[in-house]
């Protein structure tokens, strides 16, 4: 989705501002917010790709003038809604209208700990021999879905290299649609910068993880 | 000073209030963030899908038990031994495993190795992705759209805003974390620190220094600890 989250080389933002006070929560609500979606995440009703896609999906204006747990809340609310957990009214008012839909699991206190320092790995088994090797000459595809993708506009349609295989990883734009984890080999190419954006750069290279289904091979390397 | 999550949410005061995402003052009214969520919360207990328990284990986690002295042990021991640094290049997972550092948005580690030449730095720009093991959660610039716009075009007046100046032919290479690989930059050890345990050089490695917004100090840079905060 070329919505409002795709932000690489975009100009104008202003300066990048480190806090001199940092801390990780600036208010209560936050807090409860990030737990909030770990919590409901854990449930089961959804995967991790469906989440990044429901905050993708804010309008552009909404998006760009929240805050990052702002954001997170809007996404929780939405996969409430279209999942049937829960409605608009219900969510607005903080009261529940009808019982609670079974969800696959509950976090229990006891089990959160051992949830976030066991992880939920992203790879899987090899669906077919790898198409790339290290050092292949690929070009990202020209792609604009208006669905979940991880290829980021600034790299579509541009030349690079593959610099590492990473193995089989679920592919987020067929997990994000509910179309099952589809595995598809994942690597990270290497682009020169002046080849994403010309002499106005001072990178030297950007790399970026890039499943199959974002690359072919360059002919013209 | 704004207690807002993002720069550009400065911006909105004078014309935005009606939103409730500012003013976060401590004692002051419940902003309608506060409200909003609270309501949230209480709907989800009462609908059986959470455990408030276990919100508050989450928030004690991620708050007090996991965050950059990870990273810093991880950073330390490689500069410390040479057999570890290898393997935290090879298998920056396994590595990094046995030291206790695990889980979630840690599970596919990968170590960049920062040397004379070459200085790398790592972002998200399409969203927040960040070794949650080694760094704990990120920082609010991190997350902000300056940094995910600019870090891959710009890095050099990134870092100038951080107050790193690199020499001109010091090669920067950034890399954008777009799926489930998660990189830690393994800065270059200061000059000087030959005598130093590895305790003593862990105190010389900053968050930033591992994302590659910044360098590790060099042994009279420290500061007095900052009470847990990131």
């Amino acid at each position: 989705m070329n919505g409002a989250q795709d932000m690489g080389g975009m100009q104008s933002f202003g300066p990048v501002a480190p806090e001199t006070d940092e801390r990780y929560f600036h208010a209560d609500w936050e807090r409860r917010a990030l737990a909030l979606t770990i919590a409901m995440g854990s449930t089961g009703k959804w995967n991790i790709d469906m989440s990044r896609a429901a905050r993708e999906s804010l309008p552009p204006a909404q998006y760009l003038s929240s805050s990052y747990y702002e954001i997170w809340f809007a996404g929780l609310c939405k996969l409430l809604i279209d999942t049937g957990l829960a409605t608009r009214d219900e969510i607005d008012s903080g009261v529940s209208q009808r019982a609670g839909v079974p969800v696959p699991r509950v976090l229990a206190a006891g089990q959160v700990n051992p949830m976030l320092f066991r992880g939920s790995p992203a790879s899987r088994d090899e669906p077919h021999p790898a198409r790339f090797a290290v050092g292949d000459a690929v070009r990202a595809l020209t792609l604009n879905p208006p669905t979940h993708t991880r290829l980021p506009r600034y790299c579509r349609g541009k030349r690079g290299r593959i610099v590492a295989v990473r193995g089989a990883h679920v592919f987020p734009d067929s997990n994000a649609l509910g179309r099952g984890e589809d595995p598809q080999w994942l690597y990270t190419v290497r682009f020169d910068a002046a080849e994403l954006w010309g002499k106005d750069t001072t990178a030297s290279s950007v790399c970026a993880d890039c499943w199959e289904p974002y690359l072919e091979a360059d002919g013209t390397a | 000073m704004s207690h807002d999550a993002t720069q550009q949410h400065d911006h909105d005061h004078d014309h935005d209030h009606d939103h409730g995402h500012d003013h976060e003052h401590e004692g002051s009214a419940l902003s309608e963030m506060d409200l909003r969520v609270r309501a949230l919360e209480s709907l989800l207990i009462e609908k059986g899908y959470v455990d408030p328990q276990a919100l508050d284990v989450l928030i004690e986690t991620y708050e007090h038990k996991v965050g950059p002295r990870n990273g810093a042990r991880v950073v330390a021991k490689a500069w410390s031994d040479p057999g570890f640094r290898q393997w935290l290049l090879d298998d920056a997972t396994a590595a990094i495993a046995s030291l206790g550092f695990t889980g979630r948005q840690g599970e596919h580690m990968v170590a960049l190795e920062n040397t004379p030449g070459v200085h790398n730095m790592v972002v998200c720009t399409l969203c927040s992705c960040y070794p949650w093991p080694v760094l704990g959660l990120p920082p609010v610039w991190y997350k902000s759209a300056p940094y995910r716009s600019r870090a891959v075009i710009d890095p050099r007046g990134v870092l100038a805003e951080f107050g790193v100046a690199l020499p001109d032919d010091t090669e920067i290479r950034v890399w954008d974390s777009t799926a489930e690989v998660r990189y830690l930059v393994l800065p270059m050890r200061p000059a000087n620190t030959d005598t130093l345990n590895e305790a003593e050089l862990a105190d010389l490695v900053t968050r930033d220094s591992m994302i590659g917004t910044g360098l590790a100090l060099a042994p009279g840079e420290v500061k007095p600890a900052s009470g847990g905060r990131p």
